[in-house]
Formats: C-alpha cells, sequence, structure tokens
C-alpha cells in the first residue's frame, strides 16, 4: 500500500526514512494488548415473542445460551440480559445478550419502546458517570453499551408494523439497528423480495436510520455496499443438525424439504453472520462509542446547564461551569438550610408557647384543687367544731343530769329516812 | 435523584460482576461460561455463574476476525508519539533521535547555523513529523530542552519541563470535558522522556537525581548513558551500578515501573530491561564500511564503534525497547496512570479552592509565574 507524502496531521511534515526503524510493529503491540484484555459486545434483539430471537442467537454463535422460551403474558416489556465468555483460538469475548420480554404481547402497545430506550440510556449513563468521576477506571471498565439493535421484523410478508415503524425510530438514534427478517422460511422467495423492498422504502419513507455497512475503507468497501443493498437480511435460526448427504449441517426439517441455515440460497444467515461478526464488530462498537454516545453525552450534560461557550462565545471551561453550578447549588442548600432553621426555631416558640400555656392551666389546676381542699378541710373542722361542742354540751348536761339525779337520790334517801323516822315515832 | 439511583446501582453490579470475573474461568479450548445478572428491575437477584462446557466446535463463528478489523482500524487512523530529550548540550541528544528514527527528525536538521547557541534559560521546541513504514502511519513529535543544565545556576531547572508536560495534559483534559468534542482527540501529550547522563564514570550528579526525581511521577522516564563510547565496559558497568543504587537511594521510579507490571510474564520481561537500565549508547547518522557491510557507527583513529552492534553499545536494545516492543505500553502508561493522576489532581483542585484564591498549579508552581518556552 503506498501513501501519499502529504500528511494527514496539521502540523507535520513528511520525512522520508533511511532504514527500517520497527515502528510497523504497532499495530501488532496494539491488537496484543488487546487480546490480553479481552473484548467486549453487546447485543440487543428486539422482537415480539417467538420471532425465534434466542434461537438466532444461539445459531450466531454456535452455543447453547440457556433460558426457555417465554410466556405471552407479561405485563409489560421487560429487558433479560445476560452475560456469556466465549473464547475462539486467542480471543476472548465477553457477549452481553439483551432480550425484550414481552414486546407486543400487550393490548395497548404505546410505551412498549419506552422500556427499550430507558435501558440503553442507562448503559450510557453508566459509562457518563465512569467516565466523569474522578477516580475512574475506564481500561476496565465492562462496557454496556448495545453495539448492536438486531429487530426482528415479522414474516407477513405485507408491510412493517406501525409498532415496529415507531419502535424503531426511537432506537434509531440511540444504537445501530439491522433490521431482519426472522423465521424467513415462512415466505417464498419471491415475496420476500417484494417484502424487502417495501420494508426499505417504508423506512426510508418514515426517515428511519437503519445501520449502514461503512464504505470508506477499500478492503471492505466492495462486500460492505454489496450486502447494503441486501438488508434487511432474511434469517433462519436453528440448532438442530440434519443429515444432508455425508454432512450434519443445521437446518429446519420440514415434509416438503428442509431449510439450511447455511446455505446462502435458503436465507441471508451467512450474510448477516459475515456483517455483524466478522467484518464489522469493531465498526459497529466505534460507531456506538463515537456517534451515539457522544450524542446522548451532549444532550445530558446540556441538559444539566453545561456549555461550552457563552453568549459572548468565549469558551466556558466545563471546571468554571461547574464551580458555577455549585456555588448555586451551595447557595440554594444555604438558603435551604436557613428555612429549615427558622421554621425550627418557630416551630421551637410554639411549642414553648403551648408548653406555657399548659403549665399555667396545671397551675391554676393545682390551685382550685387546693382551694377547695382547704374548703374542705374548713367545713369538717367546724363541723368537727360543731361536733365537739355538742359533745361538750352534752357532756355537761349529763354531768349535770348525773349530779341532780345524785341530788335527787339524796334527797329521795334523806326524805324516805326522815319518813321513816316520823313513823317510827 | 435517579441519577444517582443509577449510579449506585450499576456500582454494586460492577461489583458484583468484577467479583464474577475473578472465579478463574478455564480459558483453553472452546467454552461458554455464563453468568446471569438479571433483569433491570432487580435489584437484589445474586448473579449465578455457572460453567456451561458446550460443545462449540461445530462451526467456526469468526470472533477473531475481531482482531483483523482492530488492526485495519489502526492502520487507517496511524499512531501518534511524542518524545522528548532533556540533557546538557553536547551529549548528542539530537544524533541519537536522528539515528532512533533513521531521518533527520532533531532541532539541529532544521535549524541554520546562525541559531547555534546556548539559549540563556531552558526553551522547549517541539517539532512533528510525519513518518510511514510498511503501510503503518505515525506522527512523532520530538520536544528538545535547549538550555537545560547549562546555566550556571540550574536551581529548578526541572520547572519549565514539569510545566510543559503538564499543559499537554490541560489540553487533553479540556478538550476531553468539552460538550462537543473531537472523534479522536489529538494526543500532544509527552510519552516518554529520555535523559542523558554525561559519561562521568561516577555516580549521578546532584541535578540529574532533582529532575528525575521531580520528573518521574509525572511522566515516563528512560535514563541512557551519552557518548558511552568514552567508557570501556567496566567501567560502564560500574557506572551502572552506581546509577541503579542512586535511583533506588532516592526513589526513583523509572520505566519500566515495577509497579505497573501486568503479570508473571510482563514481570520476567521487565526485569530484564530493569537489569539493563541505564541504557550505554552511542548515536550515529553516519554509515561506514565494515566487513563489507554498510554500518552506521563512529569512525576513529583505533577502530570504529558500531551503533547497531550489541557489542559496542546498547543502542539496539533502547531501539527495541522504545519503538519495536514497548511503545504501545509506554502510551499507555501515560494515559492511564500519569493522564489519571494529573486529572485527579487538578478535579480535587477545583473542589477546594473556591474562586477568588489564586490557583496553584498541579505542578506546584504558582500560577503567576510564566517562564517564556516556545512551541
Amino acid at each position: 500500500m503506498v501513501w501519499l507524502q502529504s500528511s494527514q496531521w496539521e502540523g507535520a511534515r513528511a520525512v522520508p526514512l533511511s532504514g527500517h526503524v520497527g515502528f510497523d510493529s504497532m499495530p501488532d503491540q496494539l491488537v496484543n494488548k488487546s487480546v490480553n484484555h479481552g473484548f467486549c459486545f453487546n447485543i440487543l434483539c428486539v422482537g415480539e415473542t417467538g420471532l425465534g430471537k434466542s434461537t438466532l442467537m444461539d445459531t450466531l454463535f454456535n452455543t447453547k445460551f440457556e433460558g426457555e422460551p417465554t410466556q405471552h403474558n407479561q405485563p409489560g416489556v421487560q429487558l433479560k440480559s445476560n452475560t456469556y465468555e466465549l473464547q475462539e483460538s486467542n480471543v476472548r469475548l465477553k457477549l452481553t445478550v439483551v432480550n425484550t420480554v414481552g414486546f407486543g404481547d400487550q393490548i395497548n402497545k404505546e410505551d412498549s419502546y419506552k422500556s427499550i430506550v430507558e435501558f440503553i440510556d442507562t448503559q450510557f449513563e453508566a459509562y457518563l458517570q465512569e467516565e466523569l468521576k474522578i477516580k475512574r477506571t475506564l481500561h476496565s471498565y465492562h462496557d454496556t453499551r448495545i453495539h448492536a439493535c438486531l429487530y426482528f421484523i415479522a414474516p407477513t410478508g405485507h408491510s412493517l408494523k406501525s409498532l415496529d415503524l415507531v419502535t424503531m425510530k426511537k432506537l434509531d438514534s440511540k444504537v445501530n439497528i439491522i433490521p431482519i427478517v426472522a423465521k424467513s422460511d415462512a415466505i417464498s422467495k419471491s415475496e420476500l423480495a417484494k417484502f424487502k423492498i417495501k420494508i426499505t422504502s417504508e423506512l426510508v419513507s418514515n426517515g428511519v436510520q437503519i445501520y449502514q455497512f461503512p464504505t470508506d475503507d477499500e478492503t471492505v468497501a466492495e462486500i460492505n455496499s454489496t450486502m447494503n443493498g441486501h438488508l434487511p437480511f432474511a434469517v433462519v435460526g436453528s440448532t438442530e443438525e440434519v443429515k444432508i448427504g455425508n454432512k450434519m449441517v443445521r437446518a429446519r426439517q420440514y415434509p416438503w424439504g428442509t431449510v439450511q441455515v447455511e446455505n446462502e440460497n435458503h436465507c441471508d444467515f451467512v450474510k448477516l453472520r459475515e456483517m455483524l461478526i466478522r467484518v464489522n464488530m469493531e465498526d459497529l462498537r466505534e460507531q456506538t462509542h463515537t456517534r451515539h454516545y457522544e450524542l446522548y453525552r451532549r444532550c445530558k450534560l446540556e441538559e444539566m446547564g453545561f456549555k461550552d461557550t457563552d453568549p459572548d462565545s468565549k469558551p466556558f471551561s466545563l471546571q468554571e461551569t461547574y464551580e458555577a453550578k455549585r456555588n448555586e447549588f451551595m447557595g440554594e442548600l444555604q438558603k435551604k438550610e436557613e428555612e429549615m432553621r427558622q421554621m425550627f426555631v418557630q416551630r421551637v416558640k410554639e411549642k414553648e408557647a403551648e408548653l406555657k400555656e399548659a403549665e399555667k392551666e396545671l397551675h391554676e389546676k393545682f390551685d382550685r384543687l387546693k382551694k377547695l381542699h382547704q374548703d374542705e378541710k374548713k367545713k369538717l373542722e367546724d363541723k368537727k367544731k360543731s361536733l365537739d361542742d355538742e359533745l361538750n354540751s352534752f357532756k355537761q348536761k349529763k354531768t349535770a343530769a348525773e349530779l341532780l339525779q345524785a341530788q335527787t337520790q339524796q334527797a329521795g334517801s334523806s326524805s324516805t329516812l326522815k319518813k321513816d323516822k316520823e313513823r317510827k315515832k | 435523584m435517579q441519577l444517582a439511583f443509577c449510579h449506585t446501582f450499576f456500582k454494586l453490579l460492577n461489583h458484583q460482576i468484577q467479583r464474577l470475573w475473578r472465579l478463574k474461568y478455564p480459558l483453553l479450548g472452546p467454552e461458554v461460561s455464563t453468568s446471569f445478572y438479571g433483569n433491570m428491575a432487580d435489584v437484589g437477584k445474586t448473579p449465578v455463574a455457572r460453567n456451561e462446557k458446550t460443545n462449540s466446535e461445530f462451526g467456526y463463528v469468526g470472533i477473531d476476525a475481531i482482531l483483523e478489523q482492530m488492526r485495519r482500524k489502526a492502520m487507517k487512523q496511524g499512531f501518534e508519539f511524542n518524545i522528548m530529550v532533556v540533557g546538557q548540550s553536547g551529549l548528542g541528544k539530537s544524533t541519537l533521535m536522528n539515528t532512533l528514527f533513521k531521518s533527520k527528525v532533531s532541532r539541529r536538521s532544521l535549524m541554520t547555523s546562525e541559531e547555534e547557541r546556548i539559549p540563556k534559560t531552558i526553551e522547549i521546541k517541539s517539532i512533528s513529523h510525519d513518518i510511514e513504514e510498511k503501510g503503518v502511519r505515525m506522527k512523532l513529535t520530538v520536544i528538545d530542552t535547549p538550555g537545560f543544565g547549562d546555566q550556571i545556576n540550574n536551581e529548578n531547572c526541572w520547572q519549565p519541563i514539569m510545566k510543559f508536560i503538564n499543559v499537554q495534559y490541560e489540553q487533553y483534559l479540556q478538550e476531553e470535558i468539552n460538550i462537543e468534542r473531537k472523534k479522536r482527540i489529538p494526543d500532544s501529550r509527552v510519552h516518554c522522556c529520555i535523559y542523558f547522563i554525561p559519561p562521568t564514570g561516577h555516580c549521578l550528579r546532584p541535578i540529574d537525581i532533582e529532575f528525575m526525581r521531580h520528573l518521574s511521577k509525572v511522566v515516563n522516564i528512560v535514563p541512557v548513558i551519552a557518548k558511552a563510547d568514552t567508557l570501556t565496559l567496566e567501567e560502564r558497568d560500574f557506572f551502572k551500578q552506581k546509577i541503579r543504587e542512586d535511583l533506588r537511594a532516592n526513589e526513583i521510579d523509572i520505566y519500566p515501573q515495577k509497579e505497573f507490571d501486568e503479570d508473571a510474564e510482563d514481570r520476567i520481561i521487565n526485569e530484564k530491561i530493569r537489569e539493563m537500565i541505564p541504557f550505554a549508547v552511542v548515536g550515529s547518522d553516519q554509515e561506514y564500511q565494515v566487513n563489507g557491510k554498510r554500518l552506521l557507527g563512529r569512525k576513529t583513529r583505533w577502530g570504529t564503534v558500531e551503533v547497531e552492534n550489541t557489542a559496542h553499545c546498547e543502542f539496539a536494545y533502547l531501539r527495541d525497547l522504545l519503538i519495536r516492543t514497548h511503545m504501545q505500553n509506554i502510551k499507555d502508561i501515560t494515559s492511564s496512570i500519569h493522564y489519571e493522576m494529573y486529572r485527579v489532581r487538578r478535579l480535587n483542585e477545583n473542589n477546594t479552592q473556591p474562586n477568588g484564591q489564586q490557583a496553584i498549579h498541579a505542578n506546584g508552581v504558582p500560577e503567576h509565574e510564566v517562564l517564556s518556552h516556545e512551541m
């Protein structure tokens, strides 16, 4: 490959080398480092229940991922994500497959796309948080951002459903969408061609931007542009093996024939695998990072109030904005603190007043009771006194009565004596 | 705030996942290990890891094609490398750069003879070159520091250099925190600093120790013994030993740093390098005929010193280290360790100092002291 001498970097002059320096090993050094580190790839499968999403993933990656087919009675759309570690020769891949559970099963599907968009945003958010941290570990961060979204279209043969259009429209600015026609062994070849044309025209007329395989690198430009014309891929997935001739191939067996998964005349599975994994995996990851993530980041930061330039278009540093925001925040905090303090003081005052009232009441009650008690006591004393008086007078009377009795007895006895004396005389 | 919730949630998840990856999955042979980390709504579920030995042999998936894809991308983008040379004038810095990169990349080659004077203060001159080899393109920036160590009073000679390095980090940081940022942030951070030690044969001088002590904290330093053809092999070994002792005594961490060895393999390779540091080098951009071959060397009356002969000097080891084996590693350590440390310091600075107080740069130099330097 001969490169022109004009520099691709500004400020650098092209200099010829007079011998072998050795930095042509740099791509190898870079690749070695990545191999040691491992790669990660995250796929999101969006489609109605029963379209063969899990089977297709199994077929693509030649393994049996766990999981049973989901029921059709989910109340809302949920996303289930599973991470697997695969290895082929010396390449370790951390693959995450996210499935939409219950998509298209509800009666009211207005909010179906929301949980998907939320999930994608959450992954972006997590990465953004990690990037904004002060002490960060970006090189060992497990990237969970969705790199590719396989959108499964039901093989009706007519056109896209409105749910599909709405969902894809919401997702096209957040993730690389690759539409595929699922279970395409249900459509005949001629119907399929018409279906594909209808789908692509509908996507274009609705302004949905699906992922285009990149054509700027000469080595892959040709194959990519051919493949771009075959979108959406019509796939068939199968993990069962059938004997054809003297080989075991993956296929679906019907009474009228066998659909071979890896036969390019039967379906586009090979094309999908080629594009998704063997040719453009790195580009998908790069697009996610440089386009979709950057867009998310920009919107998010702008939402939070950060700007790059102020009205005079002098560059604002993030630090300054951060400082300003921080001061604003601290000011607000202080104000709130003041308010709370005021409220607290007021409450205390009120409580104090209440307590004083209560105390006063108590005092009054006490006084009243005391007075009552005193009154009672006085009454009792009076009564006692009167009783005492009565007793005294009674005693007096008694003594007086006794005296009288004693006197009368004496007088009586003396009178009887006198009487006796008189008789005797 | 919902952000805080998501942040802590993913921190938790991350923690769980990292715990799982520490369970060593055997990496040989086709194998699938699974870990289920559940639904977005299930915060409390603990992940389950299972090792499934499934047969992934009925067909080739093509995952390893990603290596080729990466290579293609790297070739298209090209690489950047920024190397700084520090040392007193007359130690052969420019010649060594020319020898390393087999072309006229030094400042001397671009100057006219009128400019040949020793500057009164330390200047920093950086020149960029676009070089290409076998389809791989590289933007090489050589940063020269004329005037270093040449004054009578060399106190704080390391300061302007430290400031320059931090300015590069600052530029990168500013670009990184922009809202609208470029696809590829231009990397002007100094990846490697080659420090030239004059061949006294005794031990390190105070200026050497001071400089390396301060700068080893912010940049990868590779010390070399300049003009090593003035030392015999015994003198060279003795000198190297003394230098290593001095470095150890002053706790100077030169490249490759012990603490950044990733695994046992790395450690073995790096130990071998550490035993040879500092490299005793001889530079030359002139070719002579030796034994029927044209070789780079220095011709004297008593013989020709061959630059690329490892029996004569250690230039080849230095070149292999810097360019052929460890260039990517050098760049990685700069970006993931030195730059991150700078970033942490810088971001913490902003937190603890409210507006109005004069900021002190992370390099310890107060803001109002501006030393002249040219770029």
